[in-house]
């Protein structure tokens, strides 16, 4: 059992780290391991986000010497980022392992991507002109003050609280994930892929890089193998209904757009709740009423459903 | 605790037959009644508090958890209060659950996830929306819920009245044991599923697999049925059943758009589970 969350403010920019920290904080039964947040904020032309970590919470525990190491992580990445003539302009540090880079490149992502994840340790966690992907292990007040969310403006965005069952509690198996090599393209999910395994073969034979061990990691991966394709993203959603096995319900974000699919069997929840100004999806009604004190209309999509809204 | 009366007699014979209950007949709470809040000999429980209809209070639950609303509502019926209305509750988990006693009990807002589960007797009335779960297990009584529920709506119930006037999710009525389910709108895949005893009612659409691996019950559709479940078969209505619906959904005031006599009947074609030729006390082990 997992939560997840999403909302999406047409037309318009909002506060959306303290809506969808409150979304998550009132899941937090469903999955109290890990929150992970993908926010879609207001995007600087050519310039990019990246966030990455150069080391797991629990290692920071693992002896004196890890503060040297992810000192020494974080300057290769910079050495790296230079030789591929990447243009830094801002540097934040929400933890001692976790970093957030303001850039402007005109290079090929994926290799960006992959040079600065050859070192050890290193994940990057997202890149974006909109998207900023932040996960870390405790519940949502904990990881929206860790990262200081509130007050962050924008469009759109999804979220997850999770309860590990087949992988470990760490911020590699924290959702949500993100679509590598694809900019701005996020997914989370609430439940199990029976299939996960010969899946996982058949898209590491393509090319693809996984990170973690977790079942949910599958879905991003194949969502930027068929965009990879030329599907788009409705097209990819309902073939993955058909493709993946098991019991899920899913959340995918773009720069520009939200879906949510079903499993055939129906057997995740999700409430969903559309108005001219706002859409707002979450496992429990509860979540949406945390932003929306007032009576809404809510409904249930049914099984194989997919549905995907224009920000 | 039910009793089995395998042989029935008369009028009652005949009218079991007619609404699809063969020759077994269930007697004590698991049986189908036709819920009065009147009725005093519903409500058998000794130590249920005595209250009065006409003594009436209400509060606001928005600031309360489940546990303190369901508290509350229970000190009130304790005091004697028969007409209870819960302002705010905000879809919060498993409130008005185990009520085991009469009552009249309003929501004025929608509930999550288990809501008025467990309970025996009481009228409830939600004005919102309602999550998962929605009434599992209820034995007698009265569940309305003005707008949408959410999946495995009425499970396992064993009798009262549990009417969504909305649509409601997947696997509405699974395992149903006895009573009647009224849906409004439509319905998810899967509803029905492993249906033992009662009846469901879905005006509008139902979603694929409609009563897979009945046992036994009837399922009445309004609308389009994407497709039937395993040993689920069309049956043929009666007019005993067909006064029996105008009845049902008249005291709810719902019809469904093709008519109560255009509505389709659909029940187990025992091929799969078939209990009807065990002895009674093997029937009490699998019931």
């Amino acid at each position: 059992m997992c939560g997840i969350a999403g909302l999406i403010h047409r037309g318009k920019s909002a506060d959306i780290g303290t809506e969808m920290t409150a979304m998550l904080q009132s899941l937090k039964h469903r999955g109290p391991d890990s929150t992970g947040f993908a926010l879609y904020g207001n995007p600087t032309d050519n310039q990019y986000v990246m966030r990455f970590k150069v080391a797991e919470q629990e290692d920071m525990n693992k002896g004196f010497d890890i503060h040297r190491q992810i000192a020494e992580r974080q300057k290769e990445v910079d050495h790296r980022l230079e030789s591929l003539g990447v243009n830094v302009k801002r540097r934040n540090q929400a933890t001692e392992y976790s970093h957030r880079y303001t850039f402007s490149f005109a290079g090929d992502m994926r290799k960006l991507a992959d040079y600065v994840e050859d070192i050890d340790g290193v994940e990057i966690l997202s890149i974006g002109e909109a998207l900023e992907l932040i996960k870390d292990l405790g519940d949502a007040a904990v990881v929206s003050e860790q990262y200081g969310l509130a007050g962050f403006e924008g469009t759109h965005g999804i979220g997850h609280t999770r309860m590990a069952t087949e992988s470990d509690v760490d911020i590699r198996s924290a959702h949500p994930y993100w679509a590598y090599p694809f900019n701005d393209v996020s997914v989370v999910h609430n439940g199990q892929l029976t299939n996960y395994w010969s899946f996982r073969r058949r898209m590491e034979r393509r090319g693809h890089r996984f990170v973690s061990d977790c079942d949910s990691e599958l879905i991003a991966v194949y969502i930027a193998d068929r965009i990879g394709q030329g599907d788009d993203l409705e097209q990819a959603m309902n073939r993955s209904v058909d493709q993946l096995d098991g019991v899920f319900t899913y959340l995918v974000a773009t720069s520009d757009q939200l879906g949510m699919a079903k499993d055939v069997m129906a057997a995740k929840p999700m409430v969903l709740y559309e108005s001219d100004e706002f859409v707002g999806l979450a496992s429990e009604e509860v979540a949406i009423r945390s932003i929306f004190p007032d009576e809404i209309e809510t409904w249930d999509p049914y099984h194989g459903e997919v549905k995907v809204w224009q920000v | 605790m039910a009793g089995v009366g395998h042989k029935s007699h008369g009028k009652r014979h005949d009218k079991s037959h007619d609404m699809g209950l063969h020759a077994e007949q269930l007697t004590g709470r698991t049986q189908q009644r036709f819920f009065s809040a009147a009725e005093e000999e519903n409500f058998t429980y000794p130590w249920a508090y005595d209250v009065d209809f006409d003594k009436t209070a209400e509060f606001d639950a928005e600031e309360m958890d489940s546990s303190a609303i369901n508290l509350k509502i229970r000190e009130l019926m304790q005091s004697g209060h028969g007409t209870i209305t819960v302002k705010n509750p905000r879809a919060k988990h498993g409130v008005g659950v185990g009520i085991l006693n009469r009552l009249n009990l309003k929501f004025e807002g929608s509930l999550g996830y288990f809501g008025c589960g467990l309970v025996d007797g009481p009228n409830i009335h939600i004005s919102g929306r309602v999550g998962w779960s929605c009434a599992e297990n209820m034995m007698a009584g009265k569940v309305v819920i003005d707008k949408n529920a959410g999946s495995t709506f009425g499970a396992a119930i064993r009798g009262g009245d549990l009417v969504c006037r909305g649509d409601v999710g997947s696997r509405t009525g699974i395992d149903q044991k006895g009573g009647t389910i009224i849906v409004g709108g439509r319905t998810g895949a899967f509803s029905g599923f492993m249906m033992q005893r009662g009846r469901m009612i879905i005006c509008g659409d139902a979603s694929k697999s409609l009563g897979d691996s009945m046992y036994d019950g009837t399922i009445y559709v309004g609308g389009q049925v994407e497709d039937l479940g395993v040993d689920c078969v069309p049956g043929e209505m009666n007019d005993t059943e067909l006064k029996w619906l105008k009845t049902k959904l008249g005291m709810y005031g719902i019809e469904p758009a093709c008519g109560i006599e255009n509505l389709k009947k659909f029940v187990s074609g025992k091929q799969l589970w078939n209990y009807d030729n065990l002895e009674p006390a093997e029937k009490k082990l699998v019931l």
